[in-house]
């Protein structure tokens, strides 16, 4: 990639970096119906249950299946809604959920975007979905949606700080804001040992910004039915499930690159296993986490999820940036 | 000062959370509730003006349907009014049944609302496990009265059928033997998750006197200290034979009724355990009963303690096969009404928090 990506853009370079475009989005989506069907058959094994297991072999094609039945279903829009806003809600929820992929390195050679504030664009790109989220709820006019929506920009908004606190531990670390300079950074020790804390602080933070249990408050069923979902049927309300899973997949990849060593494996007799296989056994094991909440939390009240971010993870975060600032100076 | 604007919000018939058809119209500032209406009545069916033309007997599968998780208490806080009424014996054997039967029949009734409580606070997995639970019990009823919800299983002076085989009565003492690890596993799952526990603790608080106020009973009344049991304090069936303790609490919030529910079921178990052990060997499941049931002139109220609190029945009788006038004292309706005091100033997530805690089943609230 780093051959086209040094030259000036002409037809061919628009074309490889269309297809690969291309090809991430099919990967994409191969993750999401798995990752879906993945999380079905985990919480079904947690809760005693089979999960799917009649649409092809396993149950393998459930996901497709779903997704067959979500294009044929009608497609209601609210009378009294917001039209344009309705309709382009789902498409600003999921655009920067797959754009800020174009930044993560997957090995040292499988990388689009090879830029100097990494970090920076996935934190600003991903932010985006905010947008979207509000567009949705507001422009349904249904009052549980916008409540929904309400809570998603306050919960996102206010997880975002000790995220992007928590990760500028990382920061120092490496001094660099570039992924790959990161993941070069953790070639002999895995952040996680020595940026313990900020870990913690991003871990919990990403569950929240990913919307899952126990932090799954802007579409609590119980509480706001859908939240600011509630109006949206058919293929619309896959896109936003698409959004939230590949969010799911993109902040599974950047934990990796941040924390666990991205491409590296654990201990160098391993090297012989190609580092692209290592960068997704660690995905998958923090995607596995959040599933495994879903089966044992409940779910948190809103003040206490804000209390949480802001008189909990924030001050962590701070901490943590304090003690890497003071290690890094000392030794 | 800024100031918001308040908004109405119906929350049900259809709202997940509302336990079947229920209605709420709340005011909410934000996410805060100015003020809740209760709106009821979406499953009205004249069950007390049904019953009026019809014969004792034919009145029984109505109350299977009042409050359909308690059907066998349901089923005998009637016939036991008809019998206290007109002084009928009930053999031994059939007592026994009959209190298993309620007893497994609390058990059931508090699983559904232990699962669809977390359900309410955004957990799924104990609702899976508690039904998993509840299903082997349904499956005993299954066997013994030919029904999974709407049993229809008691008659006036006895039961309607005896046990299918000798090997039922090891079925329910094997699902009461396993029954004490699986409560142990929702504690260990449940009872002390953090989250659970900054949910529930100091939410939904009232003081004894309240309570007494709002004539709640049941585990909404218990948890405010005070000790009122009907299985305790006007002992009917055969309950004064077996030893258990009411649990109490003096918090009066809904962590303390979650509490108590949990110990109840446990509760019911040593009941059921007794039972078992103390089941007579043989005997008569009927007792003597005229041909046609026909209570003399005058009236009775009778009560008895079901999953939500005490149910009571006041029959007014001219002397005729049909009573001339049949009330059910019904706990969850009268449960129900502390709840617009109990919501103000409470969150959304805490509404539905509030009203689970209180445990109502909609087809006894309508009647």
């Amino acid at each position: 990639m780093d051959f086209f990506l040094n030259q000036e853009l002409n037809l061919i370079n628009f074309l490889v970096f269309f297809l690969s475009a291309l090809a991430l989005l099919f990967i994409v989506l191969f993750f999401v119906m798995y990752a879906i069907y993945g999380q079905r058959k985990i919480l079904g094994w947690m809760q005693g249950r089979i999960g799917p297991n009649r649409v092809g072999p396993y149950g393998l094609f459930q996901t497709a299946a779903d997704v067959l039945k979500l294009l044929l279903k009608e497609d209601v829009i609210p009378a009294k809604a917001d039209r344009s806003l309705f309709l382009i809600a789902p498409i600003v929820a999921f655009a920067p959920a797959f754009a800020v992929l174009a930044v993560m390195p997957f090995t040292d050679r499988i990388h689009f975007a090879d830029i100097g504030v990494g970090l920076l664009y996935y934190i600003g790109i991903s932010s985006i979905s905010t947008i979207g989220v509000l567009m949705g709820g507001w422009a349904s006019n249904n009052k549980w949606a916008l409540i929904g929506a309400m809570r998603a920009v306050a919960q996102m908004i206010s997880y975002e700080l000790p995220l992007v606190i928590a990760a500028l531990g990382v920061v120092l670390m490496a001094g660099s804001i570039n992924l790959i300079d990161i993941v070069h950074a953790q070639q002999n020790m895995w952040n996680i040992i020595p940026q313990f804390l900020g870990f913690v602080v991003f871990f919990i933070a990403s569950i929240s910004e990913l919307n899952r249990t126990p932090f799954d408050l802007t579409e609590a069923e119980s509480e706001l039915i859908a939240g600011y979902q509630t109006e949206y049927s058919g293929f619309r309300f896959a896109f936003f499930m698409l959004a939230e899973y590949t969010y799911l997949f993109a902040m599974g990849a950047l934990v990796t690159v941040l924390y666990l060593g991205g491409w590296y494996p654990p201990l160098p007799i391993l090297g012989f296993i190609p580092g692209w296989i290592w960068f997704l056994v660690k995905l998958l094991l923090y995607v596995f986490m959040p599933f495994w909440f879903q089966a044992t939390f409940p779910r948190v009240r809103v003040d206490q999820l804000m209390e949480f971010a802001w008189k909990v993870l924030l001050p962590l975060s701070l901490l943590n940036i304090v003690l890497t600032a003071f290690i890094k100076a000392v030794f | 000062m800024i100031r918001t604007e308040e908004m109405l919000l119906n929350v049900g018939p259809q709202h997940p959370s509302t336990h079947g058809v229920f209605r709420m119209v709340v005011k909410v500032d934000g996410e805060t509730i100015v003020e809740a209406r209760p709106v009821i009545g979406y499953l009205h069916r004249g069950t007390e003006k049904l019953a009026e033309n019809l014969n004792y007997t034919q009145i029984i599968p109505y109350t299977d349907r009042l409050d359909y998780l308690s059907s066998m208490i349901n089923n005998y806080v009637l016939v036991h009014a008809v019998e206290t009424f007109m002084g009928i014996e009930v053999p031994e054997r059939a007592e026994y049944l009959r209190v298993i039967m309620m007893e497994l029949q609390r058990i059931a009734s508090h699983l559904v609302w232990f699962g669809t409580y977390l359900l309410d606070l955004g957990a799924l997995s104990p609702f899976l496990y508690a039904f998993q639970e509840r299903e082997k019990i349904v499956s005993l009823f299954n066997e013994i009265s030919g029904a999974r919800l709407t049993y229809n299983y008691m008659r006036v002076g006895g039961v309607k059928w005896d046990i299918p085989d000798e090997g039922w009565l090891t079925r329910v003492q094997k699902f009461i033997d396993e029954f004490k690890g699986k409560l142990e596993g929702y504690h260990t799952l449940v009872t002390g998750n953090e989250i659970l526990q900054a949910r529930l603790k100091g939410v939904g608080k009232y003081d004894k006197e309240t309570a007494i106020q709002y004539s709640l009973t049941g585990v909404n009344l218990r948890c405010t200290g005070v000790n009122y049991d009907v299985r305790k304090d006007k002992p009917y069936s055969i309950y004064d034979r077996f030893d258990f303790e009411i649990p109490t609490s003096e918090d009066g919030d809904l962590w303390s009724r979650y509490l108590l529910r949990m110990a109840e079921m446990e509760q019911s178990r040593r009941i059921v355990e007794q039972a078992l052990k103390q089941f007579p060997k043989s005997g008569e499941i009927m007792g003597k009963v005229p041909k046609v049931i026909r209570p003399p002139e005058g009236e009775t109220f009778v009560q008895v303690e079901a999953p939500r609190g005490e149910i009571g029945v006041y029959i007014y009788s001219k002397g005729k096969p049909q009573p001339y006038r049949l009330h059910f004292r019904r706990p969850s309706f009268i449960n129900l009404q502390i709840l617009p005091k109990l919501l103000v100033g409470e969150n959304i997530a805490n509404m539905v928090a509030i009203l689970g805690g209180i445990d109502i089943v909609l087809g006894e609230v309508d009647g």
